[in-house]
């Protein structure tokens, strides 16, 4: 301490010095802008909420829910197949991006060798992967799945193995995550009980993070929920009046309905896509909020 | 507590599965046409029906398809837009069923391609249209000659406002819209205005999807376009409607001067193509049949211009023709 | 000297099965090295097939896009996307740039308990709004309230100011995120050292915690800049299809993506010019994103070796 620290405190003063009054005004003014820069993300929020339920609480009813889109009467229109056609694709998703999402966190956890380059390979290609735009997944479901080698054409299938590759790398990392939050105690007790490896992984690693695992399954779901884009570029139907019914099917999907409706002319039929995004969203709040119940509910403590 | 994470998990999916897989059964008009002939909605016709082309014949399909399906909830009518050369192209390659079509079928470039695929088909016009000029509503102008639609629309024009072809009017900048380059509607304007089919100034917001053109339109100062005329009539209230003076006065596009012809050179008919394999299904039988007997209300339901008597009793021959032939 | 005793056990049948299992594992994996290689793959096909009718030069330095045009109204300049795409972009981090900083700031070292139990589900709210939402809002409400009705600004009804400030709202979370956990990441040390020689609050945070947490902030920058390069839905329904080269704000502009969403709807001709153009320009488009996120990943590697 100073000399003048010593004497302020002898005489019960503060021995910080108090700061000059510049910079008093400064960090207030500091202050206000922060406050401004959250005020402004809190009002960006409630703003479009507002704006959504505005628009589209007066439109929901049940009919809104089981009638199909009508071009000609926006009275009778409706969400049915866009919400079959979204049901459909996340069942596809999920099957696929689960077993596999699964699989290689695993093995890039607890099997890859570090040191050899083809795991780096692997590893750095998913980071890559997860910030490739939602689009050129759309470019490559469409030369890829719908047309080229698979040829699957515009059907449910071909967008829901499209959506699954789009939040595979997601899956990948947030299941990775999930695993490495196992202590190495839990699989070296395991080993020394006389495990094999893939028997620690199974009985005791994939128990113990599938909680973090299943909150990540489902986050990846409701993004590829909302996704536009790669369904855009793959060809989802617009307006179809018919639920799919195998995985052939055309489809469409609610981020689809709302994109046609909201650029219609006609402004019943954008009061009917913010009712379609309000359904979405609700949607998207269930998952999330189950996703976050999995998470406090199950999470394991070690 | 593992336990019950996995039976959490499991009832959560099975119920994602359970929605899907049978939520189909109890609802009244959708899919199933292949398994069930349709459950309620009456008929007992099943199937697929594809159509596609234009984008301005679209709103007439689609409403045509929606009034068929009331009765016939088993049938499965996809109407697509890729535009009239894009239409005439599936067409030809027996994809689609109906090909929409805002002209006549080519007769150098796309008769051609439909005869070696071997693709017959009947020529049934169902409609009328006209192409709107439209401007937003504060830029007042109320008619135009072709001479100065094309001063403004032909290829490599610098007309930047009204005020360049006629100093009484505004002078307000323009902001352009209008079809893209796959569109019939593009086709038919610079080929009547600017003279040659495909040849136009390039620096407008173009667009595939008329709606987008109208909401451009009406919603910017000098918004100045060019589409389908029923897209107007949807819109009327936010739009100025330009009256076209082909050399023998103002004509403004109504459902009258589009029928009779008045309105030119921008009136036209517009077809479906049914091919004659397609017609030999029920399904797309009975449809057709359905539309040329139904043609009025379903141009009224879609805000298109309906056929005069003379032209329905046209068309209905042409049909019978068909079906007798085929 | 008895049978000499392998210390290796033979294969039994549960090391078969391990390492049947390791295969199938590793075979998992591989699917993530065939996905990249499938999008290498079908945007080179069609990229080369692209530039053996139009001319590397052309596409690269062109400043007119029409490819929708026939004749000698065709024109592939590039030049007109880009600059739609880095405008838009740049609109968007001038709203998400400061407002994510001083927000990841905030969380970060200054906002009581109470306060971030409310502001963070704000921003993880809005990180969890789809796209088509920004798009609906920008369109339906932005544009004619906001900037129309309230500022009174005369723009058209597509164009890059209200696109460009969406998509910097919704990058925002994506920055304030990453910001406040790089700057969190600062030991406790600094701030108390700091504290000790008389800075306030403010004056430590600016000072002292913002350069220690440099290369992570920049590495929420760069990843920003490449969530709103790659974004499309927004400048699709809110900033037009006219591919423009000026800087007006009020004009309607097209980026890449938006391009590629546009034209491709799945009814495309395969083998047409204009198929050929969805995949040249998303070659470009990945290899922005490419670029910019290499650079992101070896900031982040950095900050954390620093800390951990």
């Amino acid at each position: 301490m100073t000399g003048a620290q010593i004497a302020a405190r002898a005489a019960g003063r503060s021995v910080i010095p108090k700061a000059a009054r510049r910079d008093r005004a400064f960090a207030a003014f500091f202050r206000a802008l922060m406050y401004g820069a959250v005020g402004l993300s809190v009002l960006a929020l409630a703003t479009l909420l507002y704006d959504v339920a505005r628009d589209g609480l007066p439109k929901l009813s049940v009919d809104f829910l089981t009638s199909f889109p009508s071009r000609i009467i926006p009275a009778n229109s409706g969400i049915e197949s866009a919400i079959y056609g979204t049901l459909w694709l996340m069942v596809v998703c999920a099957v696929i991006v689960v077993p596999l999402g699964i699989a290689t966190a695993v093995y890039l956890e607890e099997f890859a060798d570090r040191t050899k380059w083809w795991n780096r390979v692997v590893e750095v290609n998913i980071q890559n992967l997860a910030a490739v735009p939602s689009v050129v997944y759309g470019i490559l479901g469409l030369a890829f799945i719908v047309r080229g080698p698979i040829s699957l054409g515009r059907t449910v299938l071909a967008g829901g193995i499209t959506l699954a590759l789009l939040v595979l790398p997601v899956v990948i990392i947030v299941a990775r995550e999930a695993i490495r939050a196992v202590p190495s105690s839990i699989r070296e007790g395991s080993l020394a009980l006389g495990a094999t490896q893939w028997q620690t992984i199974w009985k005791q690693v994939l128990p113990g993070s599938i909680a973090g695992i299943a909150t990540g399954v489902i986050l990846a779901l409701s993004r590829a929920i909302g996704e536009t884009a790669p369904l855009l570029v793959i060809g989802a139907a617009v307006n179809p009046r018919f639920n799919p019914e195998g995985l052939g099917s055309a489809f469409t999907a609610l981020p689809i309905q709302i994109f046609a409706w909201t650029q219609d002319p006609n402004r019943e039929f954008v009061d009917l896509a913010a009712a379609a995004i309000l359904v979405m969203m609700v949607v998207l709040l269930l998952m999330n909020s189950f996703a976050i119940f999995l998470r406090n509910r199950y999470e394991q403590n070690w | 507590m593992r336990k019950n994470l996995l039976m959490t998990l499991a009832v959560s999916s099975a119920l994602a599965f359970g929605v899907v897989a049978c939520g189909d059964d109890d609802e009244t008009p959708s899919g199933g046409g292949e398994e069930q002939a349709a459950s309620n909605g009456g008929g007992d016709l099943s199937g697929k029906i594809a159509i596609d082309g234009s984008s301005t014949v679209a709103p007439f399909a689609e409403a045509a398809a929606e009034l068929f399906q009331e009765e016939n909830s088993g049938v499965q009518i996809t109407v697509g837009t890729s535009g009239t050369g894009g239409g005439f192209e599936k067409f030809c390659a027996g994809e689609t069923d109906i090909s929409d079509a805002s002209r006549p079928i080519d007769e150098e470039e796309e008769v051609p391609i439909c005869e070696e695929g071997a693709v017959e088909y009947t020529e049934v016009q169902v409609a009328n249209d006209g192409i709107a000029i439209a401007t937003n509503k504060e830029l007042a102008v109320d008619c135009l000659t072709t001479k100065q639609l094309k001063q403004i629309w032909n290829k490599g024009s610098k007309v930047k406002s009204l005020a360049d072809v006629d100093p009484s009017l505004p002078d307000t900048e323009l902001s352009l819209y209008g079809p893209g380059t796959d569109s019939g509607t593009f086709d038919f304007f610079t080929d009547e205005i600017n003279g040659e089919e495909g040849v136009s100034r390039e620096d407008y917001e173009a667009s595939e999807d008329d709606n987008q053109l109208v909401t451009g339109v009406s919603g910017d100062e000098g918004g100045f376009g060019y589409f389908g005329f029923s897209y107007y009539e949807s819109a009327a209230d936010g739009l100025n409607l330009v009256g076209v003076d082909s050399g023998d006065g103002c004509i403004k596009p109504s459902a009258e001067t589009i029928q009779d012809g008045s309105y030119t050179p921008l009136a036209r008919p517009l077809f479906m193509y049914p091919s004659a394999k397609a017609m030999q299904r029920p399904e797309v039988k009975a449809f057709m049949e359905f539309v040329v007997a139904q043609a009025r209300a379903i141009a009224e339901a879609a805000k298109i211009v309906p056929l005069t008597d003379e032209q329905t009793q046209t068309a209905k021959d042409e049909l019978a023709q068909a079906e007798a032939g085929a | 000297m008895g049978r000499r005793t392998s210390l290796v056990r033979r294969p039994s049948g549960r090391s078969r099965f391990e390492a049947a299992i390791k295969a199938i594992l590793f075979g998992a994996a591989v699917v993530s090295i065939l996905t990249t290689l499938a999008i290498v793959f079908s945007l080179l096909k069609e990229t080369i097939a692209f530039f053996g009718d139009v001319p590397v030069g052309d596409y690269l330095f062109g400043t007119k896009w029409t490819p929708q045009f026939q004749g000698d109204q065709q024109s592939f300049g590039v030049l007109p996307l880009v600059w739609g795409t880095l405008y838009l972009t740049g609109i968007g981090l001038l709203v998400a740039i400061p407002i994510g900083i001083l927000s990841g700031m905030y969380l970060a070292e200054f906002a009581p308990t109470r306060v971030r139990k409310i502001i963070k589900p704000v921003l993880e709210l809005l990180a969890g709004v789809p796209t088509i939402v920004f798009g609906y809002f920008a369109l339906t409400f932005f544009t004619p309230e906001v900037l129309r009705n309230a500022l009174g600004l005369g723009v058209n009804q597509f164009n890059a100011l209200s696109a460009g400030i969406i998509l910097g709202v919704l990058v925002v979370p994506t920055i304030a995120t990453l910001v406040e956990d790089a700057m969190a990441a600062v030991p406790q040390s600094l701030r108390e050292g700091s504290a000790g020689l008389g800075a306030n609050r403010v004056q430590t945070a600016i000072r002292v915690v913002f350069p220690a947490a440099l290369s992570g902030i920049v590495a929420a920058l760069v990843l920003g800049t490449s969530r709103a390069i790659g974004e499309t839905v927004i400048i699709l329904i809110a900033g037009g299809q006219t591919a423009n080269l000026s800087l007006n704000p009020t004009e309607s502009y097209q980026s890449m993506a938006a391009f590629i969403a546009a034209t491709a709807r799945g009814d495309i001709p395969t083998g047409s010019i204009e198929y050929e153009t969805i995949f040249v320009v998303g070659m470009t488009l990945f290899v922005f994103t490419l670029v910019l996120n290499m650079i992101s990943i070896r900031m982040v590697r950095r900050y954390r070796q620093v800390y951990e």
